[in-house]
């Protein structure tokens, strides 16, 4: 493949994807021939046993188009989280591509730009909200300080102007105006994820990753929190991707579902497919368990 | 005149990989529905009827066969083959699925139910909201509960709900799954007028009944099933389009 390819969809439906990852790999450790080779029964799980080597990924692959949500499902240490961190320049890849519609015509590999790039890409075209706030905020900010912080990255300046945005943005994730200078430390966990939302919806990116958003938090929470996210998908028609191992949350939000397991795609398909219909022993196991 | 649906004997069987089991749900099954026609499969539960249905929407993936479909679109496409993406936009657009189970989005209200399915469409935000009442209307569900979580509903508003989603849109292929399952007579009567409505207007329809006396004079066509395949009676054969 050359790098001036473009994206394209194969089906009739046309239009190019906004995400396309291939072949992406992590591996920790030297590797040896026999890992190398890429053979899937080379590895016990994940694991090399002739050099040790961890492969966190392997060759994983997926689209997804604008306005779409993918979900990624598979168990603790599948590699959803990987991927994740990957995507947004948190960790370096050891092998394969990434491409995204609204950079450069979708024809570079980011992975292969320079720091600076990438550094771009995240602050524009990126937004992300990790399971753990403490991850995507600095707690001890105020929450127009934290929303701010993005917005200067992206390379605003005007003062005035972005703590407009920062309160326009928080009141859609309903954050009351007095509480907007508080510190997320003293929220609880379901504002922290609110006030994570808002900061990663700040420099309006064309693709917003969503790491476990909902865990941790209880159902009305919860509820509350996907509702937020329904309502943005719909008005804005952000391209997601959506890691969880809630089998609801990848229900209710998906239009596609990726299934991982010892960080291999297993099984791909539309959502409703995936869960009423799975092919493969372990998807299967794993929907059998939600029912 | 092109059919809407060309089914070509589509097979499916599921392996439950933790029992060791192979079930064959259906084989051989082939059908032809021309536009407008409002076609009925019968017969008794565990004969593969449903899954004839989630095969043309693409929940089950078939082991064999095709699904050719006549899109707005895209022309004539087998539904088995195509891309995720292009069943994404034609469950959009053009074909509906109404089950008898009552999945609504948990935490909507009725109004809204209905108004994304219409907003999906590409209708106006006003658009949507008068063609939203409209339905709530016809279906006769009191406007107090309009604005309430349509997952609070009793059984039977759930379901004139579940059927309005699906209309509004007026889909070019709508499959029915036993929608009037558990239903009183008056609601029956309620869908049996939309239906009737959506015919009129030119709605293709494929669905699964089991009142013969709610498909009398409503379905063009029968076919009957068993031991997942048609067994074709002659109704069905005198009808049929080849």
């Amino acid at each position: 493949m050359t790098g001036s390819e473009r994206l394209e969809s194969p089906g009739p439906a046309g239009g190019a994807p906004m995400l396309r990852v291939e072949k992406l790999s992590v591996r920790y450790g030297q590797g040896c021939p026999r890992c190398l080779s890429g053979d899937p029964g080379s590895l016990e799980r994940n694991y090399c046993p002739e050099c040790g080597a961890v492969w966190a990924l392997s060759d994983v692959s997926f689209e997804v188009y604008p306005g779409e949500v993918l979900g990624i499902v598979g168990e603790s240490g599948s590699g959803k989280s990987t991927v994740m961190n990957c995507l947004y320049f948190n960790l370096e890849p050891t092998g394969g591509r990434a491409r995204i519609g609204a950079y450069d015509g979708g024809s570079a590999d980011v992975f292969g730009l320079s720091l600076q790039e990438k550094r771009h890409i995240r602050n524009s075209l990126l937004g992300i909200v990790y399971q753990n706030p403490t991850n995507g905020l600095k707690m001890g900010f105020s929450s127009i300080a934290n929303v701010a912080e993005k917005l200067i990255a992206a390379g605003n300046r005007n003062v005035g102007r972005m703590e407009a945005r920062a309160r326009d943005l928080l009141g859609r994730v309903s954050i009351p105006s007095a509480r907007m200078k508080d510190a997320p430390a003293n929220f609880s966990g379901g504002m922290q994820q609110r006030v994570q939302i808002a900061k990663a919806l700040s420099s309006n990116p064309p693709v917003l990753l969503l790491d476990e958003v909902t865990t941790g938090l209880d159902l009305s929470v919860q509820a509350k929190v996907l509702d937020l996210i329904k309502g943005l998908q719909r008005e804005l028609g952000i391209s997601m991707v959506l890691v969880s191992h809630d089998l609801g949350v990848v229900r209710m939000l998906a239009d596609r579902t990726v299934v991982l397991l010892d960080g291999r795609v297993i099984e791909t398909g539309l959502t409703d497919q995936i869960l009423e219909d799975p092919q493969r022993p372990y998807t299967q196991e794993l929907v059998h368990s939600m029912l | 005149m092109t059919p809407v649906l060309r089914v070509e004997n589509l097979g499916k069987s599921f392996t439950v990989h933790e029992l060791g089991k192979t079930i064959r749900a259906c084989h051989g099954v082939s059908m032809t529905i021309m536009p407008g026609e409002f076609v009925g499969i019968t017969g008794r539960s565990g004969s593969g009827k449903s899954t004839v249905l989630k095969m043309i929407y693409r929940t089950y993936v078939p082991d064999e066969g095709r699904v050719l479909y006549d899109s707005a679109r895209f022309g004539t496409i087998d539904l088995c083959e195509t891309d995720e993406r292009s069943i994404l936009y034609l469950r959009k657009r053009e074909i509906g699925y109404v089950s008898q189970f009552l999945n609504l989005i948990p935490r909507t209200t009725a109004r809204s139910t209905i108004e994304e399915a219409a907003l999906d469409m590409g209708r106006s935000a006003p658009e949507a909201r008068e063609e939203a009442e409209a339905l709530l209307s016809h279906f006769e569900l009191p406007p107090e509960l309009w604005d309430s979580f349509a997952a609070t509903f009793s059984g039977g508003e759930k379901l004139r709900l579940n059927i309005a989603r699906a209309m509004v849109k007026h889909p070019r292929l709508l499959l029915l799954d036993e929608p009037t399952a558990s239903l009183d007579d008056y609601s029956k009567g309620k869908v049996r007028d939309l239906i009737e409505r959506l015919k009129g207007e030119g709605t293709t329809m494929l669905g699964i009944f089991h009142d013969l006396e709610f498909m009398q004079g409503l379905c063009d066509r029968e076919y009957a099933m068993s031991a997942g395949n048609f067994t074709k009676r002659a109704d069905v054969l005198a009808g049929a389009a080849s």
